[in-house]
């Protein structure tokens, strides 16, 4: 009997150890927050390129940036290749509350702070270092017609609804040389809340004013007759497969889909072509604050092109421990220093060079 | 005193003495583990109920407007409401007959040796993961099915009622199809739970009937549906309370149309868990509480009704055991 019962206790005894190493190891791996960086990393005052760091940096935010990062931070290996940054995406929204939360290092935000989130961040000044930029293209499916002009003012009236066939007299007026046929237009749209979304409806209200209703955030209430997909890729494939549509797509997938744009009226009158260089235009007449934020959108400039739109990688200025300022001195001066000649390969726009400087002279304020 | 071998370690004398150090843990254990459970149910209910508290106080009951405009700041949920209850409704609708016939052709008519193969097939329906249906849904057969929309639209346009329902404008994504894909998701849960239930009637009573001169459908509505139908109703709720959550396939085909509140079933909609997946990422401030908002909905509600649910099948098997 005295056997049987030791055989009871060590069973119960054994699952209950488990138990406990268990929930010890998920409570320990939740209290660590930031990770503060390997502890063999020697950091050189300098903001050491040369120096040997190793570590891991953790970042999370903007999908915009979410192909360059990726690039970055392959191409960064062979320049710090003791040292290991993750970026996980998953929208601004989510990258600003990671921060404030200190579960990341740094976070990729297409949009300054909003003043309903500052407080989150206790009062800790956080850095913004802009890092690439890129057009938002208006792409369209409409056989015969390779170089249509829009302005502000009928962009807003096609998405908004007003606007409801190819031929009507106020695209027509613009687009004098083409052949526009009667088809419906038929809109697409984005089904989950993007810095895309926000951008354009932040040009919209610039560029045309009252003629625009429906506001600007990351959600919008489109037309009940928009089609909505997911992601610049679901409004690509939409815009692709419909004739007729017509929706809003970063440049980056208009082109890995293949998709004609139109030319958009920019503030100085020109009908000007989504690209590479017209989006560095627009951001070199962009207003930039003292604390780097700015908008591309809407900006002046004969070569502009109005809807271009930019992200920020957000910082804390004092960090926890000096190796970690050391890496993402290291690393973000990597994405606005060589980083950003991976840019055009990926379809993205480099900072224009004023900007460029500004970012790289803001770098030394990463202290511990 | 000491414990007859033959007896159960549990048995009273023995209890009501030392407990064996081996019981005594494992009697820990169970409790702790039924405890942890439902201390995370609790917790979840009351950290998310703590988020949505904004939304709540800030729309107060606005939060059952039809008005749902993040540019504007308002967040009005009731097409959203309305669009989860429809498409669980449509799914429970076409998935019903489809299970409870699956139930009674693999209990009643089926040589029992067919009956294995036929049930590892509808099994095979729950494996596939809720994304993939999405994915499917979206691709492959909402372009498919929306000329079928529209060829019954075109045909139903003037008729009173039908036209309402079906009539046109008609979309691929649409509350329809995001009803049929849910269909197929519940339907493997429906048919199995139904199918136990329903092999459970009593042999004698199926004779019994047959010995009275039934044919087989009387049979089947005379003897086995009154034993099993409070059965096969705790299986439909449960059928419905998956319905409503299922999130990825539902956001992927519905469609992502704020604010719709209409008869017609073929339009773009919305809603709840699809509300909450899509527009989660970029939310801020009062729009991400009222997402939260949305959340904790969606959880009374399933909650409600898988609480019904399972108090139905108890209550008849409670009465089955009995008679």
């Amino acid at each position: 009997m005295r056997l049987r019962y030791r055989k009871q206790a060590a069973a119960a005894g054994v699952a209950v150890v488990a138990l406990t190493l268990a929930l010890g190891a998920c409570s320990s791996s939740s209290s660590s927050s930031a990770p503060s960086g390997g502890s063999s990393g020697s950091s050189s005052p300098a903001g050491g390129s040369t120096a040997n760091l190793s570590g891991t940096l953790n970042g999370s935010g903007s999908s915009f940036q979410l192909s360059f990062q990726q690039a970055a931070i392959q191409a960064f290996k062979s320049v710090q290749s003791g040292m290991t940054v993750n970026y996980g995406g998953g929208g601004s929204g989510k990258g600003r509350t990671d921060l404030a939360a200190g579960t990341v290092n740094f976070a990729g935000s297409d949009s300054p702070i909003p003043d309903k989130e500052k407080a989150n961040f206790n009062g800790k000044t956080v850095l913004y270092f802009p890092v690439v930029i890129g057009p938002i293209t208006l792409s369209y499916n409409l056989s015969g017609v390779s170089n249509l002009k829009l302005d502000p003012t009928v962009i807003a009236d096609i998405f908004d609804g007003k606007i409801t066939t190819w031929n009507d007299p106020a695209i027509k007026a613009i687009n004098s040389g083409a052949s526009l046929p009667s088809t419906a237009i038929k809109l697409a749209v984005r089904s989950d809340s993007s810095g895309t979304t926000a951008n354009f409806s932040n040009f919209l209200v610039e560029g045309a004013g009252s003629a625009w209703t429906l506001g600007t955030s990351s959600t919008i209430n489109w037309p009940k007759t928009a089609q909505a997909g997911n992601g610049n890729g679901g409004v690509a494939q939409i815009v692709k497969s419909t004739p007729g549509a017509i929706g809003y797509v970063d440049y980056a997938d208009a082109k890995a889909s293949s998709l004609t744009f139109a030319s958009v009226k920019n503030q100085a009158g020109s009908y000007i072509a989504p690209s590479i260089d017209s989006a560095t235009a627009a951001c070199q007449n962009a207003t930039v604050k003292p604390d780097l934020t700015f908008s591309c959108i809407w900006t002046p400039g004969a070569q502009s092109y109005p809807i271009t739109y930019q992200s920020w990688d957000l910082v804390y200025q004092s960090q926890s421990s000096t190796n970690t300022a050391a890496m993402l001195k290291a690393y973000i001066g990597y994405l606005i220093g060589d980083g950003q000649k991976l840019l055009p390969t990926l379809n993205y726009a480099p900072l224009p060079s004023n900007i460029q400087q500004q970012a790289q002279a803001q770098l030394s304020k990463i202290g511990s | 005193m000491k414990a007859d071998p033959a007896s159960p370690a549990g048995s009273a004398d023995t209890l009501s003495q030392q407990r064996p150090l081996g019981d005594r843990g494992f009697q820990l254990l169970a409790l702790a583990s039924g405890l942890l459970v439902l201390v995370i149910l609790v917790l979840i209910a009351v950290t998310t109920s703590q988020q949505a508290a904004s939304w709540f106080s800030t729309e107060g009951l606005k939060i059952f407007t039809n008005n749902w405009d993040p540019a504007t700041n308002h967040f009005g949920a009731l097409s959203f409401i309305y669009g989860t209850a429809l498409t669980a409704l449509i799914a429970v609708i076409i998935a019903v007959p489809v299970s409870v016939g699956i139930a009674l052709l693999l209990t009643q008519v089926v040589p029992y040796r067919w009956s294995r193969p036929i049930v590892y097939v509808v099994d095979l329906l729950a494996v596939v993961p809720s994304v993939v249906w999405g994915l499917w849904g979206i691709l492959v057969f909402a372009p498919w099915i929306q000329h079928i929309y529209a060829s019954i639209a075109s045909g139903v346009g003037g008729i009173p009622v039908l036209g309402a329902l079906f009539g046109p404008p008609t979309s691929g994504p649409s509350f329809f199809t995001a009803g049929i894909i849910l269909a197929f998701m519940i339907t493997p849960i429906v048919t199995s739970l139904s199918r136990e239930v329903i092999a459970t009637v009593p042999q004698i009573d199926k004779e019994g009937a047959y010995a009275l001169g039934a044919t087989r459908w009387e049979m089947i509505t005379g003897a086995v549906w009154p034993h099993s139908q409070g059965g096969v109703v705790g299986a439909v709720l449960l059928g419905l309370g998956r319905a409503m959550g299922e999130t990825i396939a539902a956001a992927l085909v519905i469609g992502s149309a704020s604010n719709v509140i209409t008869t017609h079933l073929f339009v773009p909609g919305y809603n709840m868990p699809a509300v909450i997946a899509n527009q989660f990422g970029e939310a801020s401030g009062v729009f991400r509480s009222a997402l939260m908002g949305l959340g904790v909905l969606l959880f009374v509600f399933t909650i409600i009704i898988n609480v019904l649910a399972r108090g139905i099948v108890e209550r008849s098997a409670r009465r089955k055991r009995g008679a």
